[in-house]
């Protein structure tokens, strides 16, 4: 079953910003699921499309096999939202919200009472129940929305950009929660712009970047593209098929041109020397740009430049 | 009934149970306010000038306005409240709570027009408490008083709960109360009888529907009124019938909720 899925999904917004230009996505029940991609890159919009807080311009949306457009009631029940941005009532304790939020979906208050005490006490805010939400600090804000999330206990949670504002102690147990979340069953997509954080905790990855999916896949499989330099060989004389070299990962394009993947702590000249004990003679060779490695340095530079902004 | 009703019904009771514990949290702004202004207009246009105006149509000066100036507390109190709940959960983004949950849009819409009953009725109630203090006041008509309270709360929750959606900051929710609510209670009815008007003045009182809501309320008391007591419940069954359309189509739309 998919939890979601997401077809051909465009959204302008009302000034004209492109913020998604045709999406399609799946995602499997039971993953653990990163959207990742830079600041900008329509990675909240998606998510406000999905909990129907922003309109969508075209395409289809479907939550555990419930359209949108035709389901919504049912699609809603089955996810829980942490948002990016801090959104309960600020001037309301911490009780009060989740009771609220659990009401909205329907869950008896005798049951919404045992799950807000389980909860609480597993992300250490039970201390904090009665206080009113304005005075918790960054990280219990981030918590108690990860436990309002919960309260209806949802088959699919999504987490905006969750660790913004979290210092790293929080950070590490907060993962730990989350992993044990997906453990039990729960579906879990994961929005950020930290590779680090993604790699850690999700087994499959789209990246999106200005409003656009341009990989999706295994964790693993990304993270090997990231580790790997694809090298483009123009070869003297014509071979008829791709020289046998073990240990790397070779394609022949034209019978003149071999692309070789090589990984970063790979050594070059070991493939020199078995390409000639092969009677095969180089002519020239080049790199070949690896967009994915410029995505990551520039998201890396700008997530820099934001931090310096913000200390 | 189904899991879905039982659960939208829980989803229902929240939102009201959360509209009156605001009511209440915050009493020092939305009860007491409302009883020092009712208060003052008693003893200053009641007491004071009221006792030098003599009788308006059989009654006494004060009699005769206090239907009215209940009323104008219900009217007031009941806007005031949805379009402050409603505008506060848009601004603090906590109207997202609502929006993301598989609650059905006219259960939103009724929910927050039931807290903005409530608080007219509370204000209602404690202004008319107030008023027997100042004098007697004799129901004729408590079927008459009873909907006509409920109906004209109903029709400024609804107007209020429109207010909120357009809002953009907190101007927008002190323009229409201050520019539009407040002249059209004072023009309606709430402190003399329109037959005192010129003929002109008369016919332009007609388009004013504050006029009919506070006429039929007191006729539940007294038994007069300057205004047809049916035509003035088709309008009030109108009002609500047309702001509550309008609620659930905006609320629907997302209009000023959603991107
Ligand atoms: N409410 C909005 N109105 C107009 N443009 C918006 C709005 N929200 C986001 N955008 C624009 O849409 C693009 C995607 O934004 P967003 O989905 O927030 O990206 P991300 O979450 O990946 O950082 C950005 O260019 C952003 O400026
Ligand atoms: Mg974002």
């Amino acid at each position: 079953m998919k939890a979601v899925s997401l077809r051909n999904l465009c959204k302008t917004y009302k000034n004209g910003v492109q913020a998604l230009k045709g999406i399609d996505l799946d995602v499997e029940e039971g993953d653990f699921f990163a959207l990742l991609g830079p600041n900008g890159a329509g990675k909240t919009t998606a998510i406000g499309i999905l909990t129907s807080l922003v309109n969508k311009t075209s395409g289809s949306v479907e939550v555990f096999g419930h359209n949108l457009d035709s389901e919504l009631a049912a699609a809603k029940a089955c996810i829980g939202l942490v948002p990016q941005e801090v959104n309960f009532n600020m001037f309301e304790t911490v009780s009060t919200i989740l009771l609220n939020q659990a009401g909205f979906y329907g869950i008896p208050r005798a049951v919404a009472h045992e799950r807000l005490e389980k909860y609480l006490n597993k992300l250490q805010l039970w201390e904090k129940r009665n206080s009113v939400a304005r005075s918790l600090s960054g990280g219990m804000k981030r918590r108690l929305m990860i436990v309002r999330a919960l309260l209806h206990e949802p088959k699919l949670l999504i987490l905006d950009e969750p660790t913004a504002g979290v210092d790293i102690e929080v950070r590490r147990s907060m993962w730990d929660f989350i992993r044990e979340v997906n453990a039990a069953g729960t579906t879990i997509i994961l929005t950020t712009h930290y590779l680090e954080e993604a790699e850690n905790l999700c087994r499959n990855v789209a990246i999106i970047n200005q409003g656009k999916i341009i990989e999706n896949e295994k964790m693993s499989t990304l993270l090997r593209k990231l580790n790997t330099e694809i090298f483009i060989l123009n070869l003297r004389e014509p071979v008829s098929s791709a020289p046998n070299l073990t240990g790397y990962r070779t394609q022949l394009t034209d019978s003149h041109t071999l692309e070789i993947e090589i990984n970063k702590e790979q050594n070059l000249n070991e493939i020199f020397v078995a390409l000639s004990a092969q009677g095969i003679g180089v002519v020239s060779m080049r790199n070949k740009s690896n967009r994915l490695e410029e995505l990551f340095i520039s998201m890396v530079e700008r997530g820099s430049e934001t931090n310096k902004k913000a200390s | 009934m189904n899991t879905r009703t039982a659960a939208n019904l829980i989803g229902f009771q929240t939102i009201i149970r959360r509209e009156y514990n605001r009511i209440i949290r915050i009493w020092g702004q939305t009860i007491v306010p409302p009883g020092i202004t009712a208060t003052l207009y008693f003893i200053i246009f009641g007491r004071l000038i009221g006792s030098k105006i003599g009788d308006m149509n059989g009654y006494t000066y004060l009699q005769y306005i206090a239907p009215g100036l209940i009323m104008m507390s219900v009217i007031t109190n009941s806007y005031g409240n949805v379009v402050s709940s409603f505008f506060g959960a848009k601004f603090g983004k906590h109207i997202e709570e609502l929006l993301v949950s598989p609650l059905p849009n006219h259960l939103i819409v009724t929910g927050y027009m039931i807290g903005g009953l409530l608080r007219g009725l509370l204000v209602g109630g404690l202004v008319t408490m107030i008023a027997l203090v100042f004098t007697h006041l004799h129901v004729q008509h408590p079927w008459v008083v009873t909907s006509a309270v409920i109906l004209t709360s109903m029709v400024f929750a609804l107007a209020g709960m429109i207010n909120a959606v357009f809002a953009k900051n907190f101007d927008q929710i002190s323009f229409i109360p201050t520019f539009i609510l407040t002249p059209l209670t004072y023009f309606g009815g709430v402190f003399y009888t329109i037959s005192l008007l010129p003929n002109f003045a008369q016919t332009l009182s007609h388009l004013n529907p504050i006029l009919y809501m506070v006429n039929a309320f007191r006729f539940g008391f007294l038994g007069i009124s300057d205004v047809n007591v049916m035509l003035a419940f088709s309008i009030m069954i109108g009002g609500v019938v047309v702001l509550y359309a309008t609620c659930l189509y905006l609320l629907t739309k997302g209009i000023g909720l959603r991107e």
